[in-house]
């Protein structure tokens, strides 16, 4: 199970989650969000560079709403809302996200 | 509100019948596999890490071994006398119409092993009592099927000898764990839990940043400075809630009820970032060794803050693990006060405050929905709550009362003991069980579909973290929207006005008069 990027492999798990965290590019996430049928745009972007920033200095991913907040800082409360995240991200913002962003998936009851 | 379009063009709608018989398919769901867990999930659980060569062996002797251990299960195994009563109580079958899973179905697959190896006829005349031996291909099926129980036990409920089915699919699943075939999704949580203190993996940094957050929240909101306290040396009440909590929507709304009603009360109160989690998978597993150890935090987090007493915000089996066992498990708790229950649960603290008017209440502040409630299975049919019988249905019903004005139960056989799993309870709610899981909701939806058909309801208020999550995935399948699944403490979170809290209305006639 791997992706392939530009004649590169890198490897996945089941769900389509990169195995190790440090293969991540932006040339990968293009990949990956291909593989989830999201075509990546600005606020795509966006999302998935908060993630990581926010992954950076917490080793996790953010709550949803915290993620909102954020997003809505900068984007503005069209974008930053719960409604228009599933419509960036139809299988949610935190876990179809994390994917695209190169982070491990939020594990529990969640 | 929903949009209830699913069955558009105006004119009556027909709802189904939430307790309707499926057609038998034979097969339906074998091929219905959860992710196998790696080496890494399994073995700081303390498993093998594959399936082991002399697998059948140990698998036996397990069996044996639990047989012998624990009385109930053996006796499980030998009473059933197929009568019936049980075939189509199970949410699983009633959802997908495969005959194993109805529950007496489901037990005959390790029955029929047990009878082989353990019983007089079956050694010497397997076919005459439908004995068989322990093959890969029953193995494997054991895996399939024995993930496609959710261990809610309304099984039980309905046999005549109460047999639980929930205990033999924990045992089952302990065997397989045993010989090195864990499931990915509990076992790679549980091993997390071991090493952050809870199943997400949110570290102190994490949480105390998140809270910080969620405090900012508060304050924005109510123009007042609620905390949500981590550890805290020497608070009087330690909140162990599922970890979801912290993360996802709607369950963070509830712990924003918690903090209003610790706030109002008045009490001291801190979350632990050691046992920063009320879940125990450890059940789901059958483990009884790292469900020991999930609860040990918990007694390890209360001595190190001295606390004097423990509340568990809205789990389900987390409230079966504390009510039932915490005290087998990780008792005594003589150091904590005994005036009040040991551990208690969120919503007899919230009830109480309610009954002795400590909180100041604007129930129309929620009268956008119309509200019914979903009984978690573990809470009804493994706990009790409050101090009068069936406390664990009341004392929810009694705080949603109190804090809106428009409540309808769901069907009678579909609520209370009777209540349907939401279909991602026991360790399924995972995304590669996903169709099991739109299946196995269908009868706890249409059930919802009714009420909402004949008296409006829009909403549905939950008290467990697993029903949450799986409701706002499953729901947008049933004509509803995700966000129609909500916290109970939710709904006090809405309704609850605090001290010096300048409440809309307030502000208006406020601004009218000069
Ligand atoms: S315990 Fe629940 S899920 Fe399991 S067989 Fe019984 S009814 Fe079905
Ligand atoms: S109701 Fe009990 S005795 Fe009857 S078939 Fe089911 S498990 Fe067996
Ligand atoms: S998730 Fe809810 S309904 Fe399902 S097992 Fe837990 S308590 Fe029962």
């Amino acid at each position: 199970m791997a992706y392939d990027v530009n004649g590169t492999t890198v490897e996945h798990d089941e769900e389509g989650y990169i195995t190790n965290l440090s293969d991540w590019s932006k040339e990968l996430a293009d990949v990956i969000a291909d593989a989830e049928e999201i075509e990546m745009g600005e606020e795509h972007w966006a999302v998935v560079n908060f993630l990581r920033d926010y992954y950076e200095e917490y080793q996790i991913a953010p709550a949803v709403r915290v993620l909102i907040k954020s997003i809505k800082k900068s984007m503005g409360p069209e974008v930053g809302n719960n409604k228009y995240m599933y419509e960036l991200f139809p299988y949610g913002p935190a876990k179809q996200a994390c994917k695209i962003a190169g982070l491990p998936k939020p594990t529990g009851c969640v | 509100m929903a949009s209830l379009d699913m069955n558009a063009e105006g004119g009556p709608k027909f709802v189904g019948d939430p307790l309707k018989i499926p057609a038998i398919e034979c097969g339906a769901m074998m091929d219905t596999n959860t992710f196998a867990a790696a080496p890494e999930h399994n073995e700081p659980l303390g498993f093998p890490g594959e399936l082991l060569d002399n697998w059948q062996e140990v698998a036996i002797a397990k069996m044996g071994e639990l047989a012998a251990n624990n009385r109930a299960f053996k006796v499980y195994l030998d009473t059933c006398v197929k009568c019936g009563a049980c075939t189509d109580k199970c949410h699983y079958f009633l959802g997908t119409g495969d005959p194993k899973n109805m529950p007496v179905a489901r037990q005959d697959l390790l029955r029929s092993v047990y009878r082989r190896y353990y019983t007089f006829a079956g050694k010497y005349f397997p076919w005459l009592v439908g004995a068989r031996d322990l093959t890969k291909d029953v193995l494997d099926e054991w895996y399939t099927y024995y993930h496609q129980c959710s261990q809610c036990r309304r099984c039980a409920v309905a046999c005549p000898y109460g047999i639980d089915t929930a205990e033999i699919s924990m045992a089952a699943r302990e065997i397989l764990d045993s010989v090195g075939v864990g499931q990915k999704y509990c076992n790679e949580i549980i091993a997390k839990l071991k090493k952050t203190g809870n199943n997400l993996g949110l570290n102190p940094k994490a949480l105390a940043a998140t809270l910080e957050d969620l405090e900012e929240d508060l304050e924005d909101e109510t123009g007042i400075a609620v905390k949500i306290p981590l550890d805290v040396k020497g608070a009087d009440i330690l909140l162990i809630t599922p970890s979801a909590d912290f993360f996802a929507e709607p369950h963070i709304d509830g712990l924003l009820g918690y903090a209003k009603v610790f706030h109002s009360a008045g009490v001291s109160w801190t979350i632990s970032s050691y046992a920063s989690e009320a879940a125990n998978f450890g059940m789901f597993i059958g483990s009884y060794e790292n469900m020991r150890e999930v609860s040990w935090r918990i007694r390890q987090a209360a001595k190190d803050l001295g606390v004097k007493r423990i509340v568990f915000g809205e789990c389900g089996h987390a409230w079966r693990v504390a009510y039932s066992f915490l005290n087998t498990l990780a008792g005594p708790f003589d150091f904590l006060d005994q005036n009040y229950p040991i551990p208690q649960h969120i919503l007899e603290f919230t009830l109480d405050e309610i009954e002795s008017g400590n909180l100041k209440i604007d129930k129309s502040r929620n009268d956008e929905f119309v509200m019914t409630y979903h009984d978690s299975c573990n809470v009804a049919r493994g706990s009790a709550m409050g101090r009068k019988e069936g406390g664990q249905f009341d004392v929810p019903r009694a705080v949603i009362k109190a804090v809106c004005n428009n409540f309808y139960d769901m069907e009678r056989d579909t609520i209370r003991e009777n209540t349907f799993c939401c279909g991602g309870g026991g360790g399924l709610l995972t995304d590669d069980l996903m169709d099991l899981r739109i299946k196995g909701a269908k009868p706890r939806m249409t059930a919802l579909q009714q009420v909402s058909e004949d008296h409006g309801v829009t909403h549905m208020a939950a008290i467990c973290a697993i029903c949450k999550t799986q409701f706002s995935k499953v729901m947008p399948k049933f004509g509803y929207e995700m966000d129609n699944v909500m916290s109970v403490h939710q709904l006090v979170a809405n309704a609850v006005i605090l001290d010096g809290q300048e409440t809309e209305a307030e502000t208006a006639t406020a601004e009218e008069t000069p």
